[in-house]
């Protein structure tokens, strides 16, 4: 039997598994509570962005930015160590922290446990763009907090079967 | 306790750091770890060191978790040797997938040191 989810986008697109898989990650690997906040992730010279696809049942991505301090701050809580600035062991992290993320979410639903792959995930470092996604399903982008620091998570759905 | 070898497989630098820090906070002090960062690595790796125990990631470039597995069972590498996945990946035709292939044990990511504890200290003596 083939399996379909085009029924079921409000249940996929629930914005409580966003919320539930980001707090799922940074409470178990980093052991820091994260809330969901309203507002926007302030500009920074330079911002961290960590892309992880999704291919399968459901096409799209998990998206991951924040600013370069907040990025060297959570490569910082994951690895014990002190960095000066965003070198290549602060983008695997961020890149780690972005691949937990989308397998915790789409494990939210079991459909996409089981009929949605990650590609590895690509790490973007710069600053001044944006990310645009041509008529997407749907999206979710949600801000959240821990400390004084601030990092935005977004799921874009560009496909579903 | 006495020394454990353990090979850790993971595209990412800071996963492996993480998993080798999670298996001496589970009790394994006396731990030597060879790190790979694909699979392909992994197995020159197996071809020069014995290792008493290997964790593997599942998506990786090169070669992934589950085409290691089912390379070092081919070319008969580690004979005997616990291998758990630790993965995103967490629906049970993954964890189906990984059995089939020859893994004692399965961990999803994010996990905690007592899931660690729980999962790769029997399969290493050392419950």
């Amino acid at each position: 039997m083939s399996v379909s989810l085009r029924e079921s986008v409000q249940r996929v697109s629930d914005p409580h598994n966003l919320d539930a898989s980001v707090e799922e990650v940074f409470r178990l690997m980093l052991g820091i509570e994260c809330q969901r906040e309203a507002g926007t992730v302030p500009v920074e010279k330079e911002s961290v962005t960590s892309v992880v696809g999704f291919g399968g049942m459901l096409s799209g991505a998990c998206v991951f930015r924040s600013g370069a301090s907040t990025a060297i701050k959570i490569a910082a809580q994951m690895t014990g160590m002190e960095f000066a600035d965003v070198d290549d062991t602060v983008k695997d992290g961020i890149g780690e922290i972005c691949n937990m993320l989308a397998g915790a979410w789409k494990g939210k639903v079991p459909e996409l446990a089981a009929n949605c792959g990650l590609s590895v995930p690509a790490v973007i470092t710069g600053r001044d763009y944006n990310l645009h996604v041509q008529a997407p399903e749907f999206q979710l982008h949600h801000v959240y907090r821990f400390g004084d620091r601030l990092f935005e998570v977004t799921i874009v759905c560009d496909g579903l079967q | 306790m006495s020394e454990i070898r353990a090979l850790i497989v993971d595209d990412s630098s800071v996963m492996r750091k993480i998993v080798e820090r999670a298996l001496r906070q589970a009790g394994l002090d006396a731990l030597v770890v060879h790190e790979a960062g694909s699979g392909s690595e992994g197995i020159e790796l197996l071809k020069a060191k014995p290792v008493d125990l290997i964790l593997s990631d599942i998506n990786m470039p090169t070669m992934d978790g589950l085409e290691f597995l089912r390379q070092i069972r081919a070319q008969n590498l580690a004979e005997g040797v616990p291998v758990v996945m630790i993965t995103t990946e967490s629906s049970e035709e993954h964890v189906k997938q990984a059995i089939q292939a020859g893994a004692r044990g399965y961990i999803r990511k994010p996990f905690t040191a007592e899931q660690v504890k729980e999962r790769v200290l029997p399969l290493v003596g050392a419950a």
